[in-house]
């Protein structure tokens, strides 16, 4: 690891205060990817500024019904919380179904929203990586590129994000709650992350000098029609190929609200308006799930080694869906898929 | 920096390197060697030992940042002479080969029996994806940790250590 300045935040604006006065300073709460990025060389911060001791560990309903999540909740706690578990299963599936206990026991809800792309190349200094190093190319497009994007890509930059919290947050329509020299401000969650364009070194629409201190759920949590099915090289402890989050609002036997959400497939949680609007009023029938799959990857274009994901992701959003619709969801510890 | 780290029981005041891991610590600064360097990446769980009752990989954590925090490693979850009950479960089931993982997959096994959530073999397999045996030992291993979890059903609770 590069040698670095360590300092410890008192509270939200001394995090804030630190963060703004050196430019090459980073928080760190659990570590477990910004510790990984700097043994590699591909984070050199200056200084570590540590927030664990902040009071964000809380988690409290809200005003309208919804919960807020304090920044510092560990993924195991959120995961296995009486209320996620009863009210928002979706994203207590979607937690345990990333990581290890270990790392769940480590990380952060806030960190787990920053945490970086695995693509190879972004690890790996020796070679060129928009992300890590801007204008230098990308070396996945023509590399191996058998665990990218195949959604919203760009010439730049063809790495996924690879947080399964957060398709599960992106579903349920959360929202981001970031404190900084400005002030408080919230952000819908699918404006926090984003599409790699011209400029995929960035990840997110934070800003340097702020910190996340909360995510809120809305009341809603569709705790009887949902699904998390994760496809992955092994059944545990591996980062997605394809994952889907599905919930949705059944009423008579027609869908009276749907929410998709795809992981490993995009530089952020893939969420598509216009298939989702597509099967408001349909039946909640095989037929409308393929046609919902073929809409969301309508645009789908992949490099060689990822071809195999397109079909891969119909297939899983129209299983997904059906598991959903059936109040079957995938058991993240029982691995079948049914 | 200094920090405290109470390790077995035992405070250590030490003079660190900010960007000295929890597992250096261990293995270079206090001579407990029973944590193992694996992956050094929190890919392999051989680092696993249990802060402040929970399990975490030791090797992407900063020593700095567990300031005054209660650290149990392999080396202090025998009592008073008698191994731990997971200690014995794995050698009466001949839970491993190498052995490089085994102080993983004891602290490990044991954060998960605290942890109570696992209850069929299909859970504790899950449970105890984030330790890697390449010797391959995970039938043995599974067969030592429900050998546990069934004695602890079975028996009214006990007081003391994890």
């Amino acid at each position: 690891m590069n040698n670095f300045e360590f300092s410890r935040a008192s509270d939200v604006a001394d995090a804030v205060r630190q963060m703004a006065a050196d430019p090459g300073a980073k928080f760190v709460a659990g570590g477990t990817n910004l510790i990984d990025l700097i043994k590699e060389g591909v984070a050199r911060p200056s200084r570590l500024i540590d927030i664990t001791r902040l009071p964000l560990g809380r988690l409290d309903e809200t005003g309208d019904g919804g919960l807020r999540i304090g920044a510092l909740v560990p993924n195991s706690d959120l995961a296995y919380h009486p209320q996620i578990e009863k009210r928002y299963p979706l994203l207590h599936s979607a937690i345990l179904a990333g990581a290890s206990p270990q790392l769940r026991n480590m990380a952060t809800t806030g960190g787990n929203l920053l945490q970086r792309t695995r693509c190879f190349y972004f690890y790996d200094t020796t070679t060129p990586c928009n992300k890590r190093e801007p204008g230098s190319g990308c070396s996945a497009i023509d590399g191996l590129n058998r665990m990218h994007a195949i959604l919203g890509t760009s010439e730049h930059c063809i790495a996924t994000h690879p947080s399964d919290m957060c398709v599960a947050l992106a579903a349920l329509d959360a929202r981001v709650l970031a404190t900084g020299r400005d002030g408080e401000r919230s952000i819908a969650f699918a404006d926090f992350h984003r599409l790699p364009g011209d400029t995929p070194q960035f990840d997110t629409n934070l800003k340097k000098d702020e910190i996340i201190t909360a995510i809120e759920l809305p009341p809603k949590g569709f705790a009887t029609n949902y699904s998390y099915l994760k496809i992955r090289d092994r059944l545990s402890y591996a980062f997605a190929l394809v994952a889907v989050a599905a919930a949705l609002e059944i009423e008579n036997g027609a869908i009276k609200e749907a929410r998709l959400a795809l992981g490993g497939v995009a530089h952020k949680p893939w969420r598509d308006r216009q298939a989702e609007s597509q099967l408001h009023g349909a039946p909640a029938i095989r037929e409308s799930f393929v046609r919902a799959a073929d809409n969301v990857l309508r645009d789908a274009r992949s490099f060689g080694h990822n071809d195999f994901k397109i079909e891969l992701a119909r297939r899983a959003i129209v299983r997904t869906l059906t598991q959903a619709a059936n109040g079957t969801p995938q058991s993240q510890g029982d691995k079948r898929i049914r | 920096m200094m920090v405290t780290l109470h390790v077995n029981g035992v405070a250590n005041k030490l003079t660190l390197a900010p960007w000295t891991t929890l597992l250096d610590t261990l293995r270079i600064h206090l001579g407990l060697t029973g944590t193992k360097k694996g992956c050094d990446h929190g890919q392999c769980g051989a680092c696993t030992v249990l802060v402040d009752g929970r399990r975490i990989n030791s090797c992407l954590t900063l020593a700095v940042m567990k300031d005054g925090a209660q650290i149990t490693t392999i080396e202090g979850l025998a009592k008073d002479g008698a191994l731990h009950p997971i200690q014995r479960a794995f050698i009466d089931h001949d839970a491993f080969q190498c052995g490089y993982c085994t102080p993983g997959q004891i602290c490990s096994a044991v954060g998960l029996i605290a942890e109570g959530r696992a209850h069929t073999a299909d859970e504790v397999r899950e449970l105890m994806s984030g330790n890697i045996c390449r010797c391959g030992a995970y039938p043995n291993i599974l067969a030592a940790i429900e050998q546990v979890i069934s004695q602890k059903s079975a028996a009214p609770p006990r007081d003391g250590g994890p």
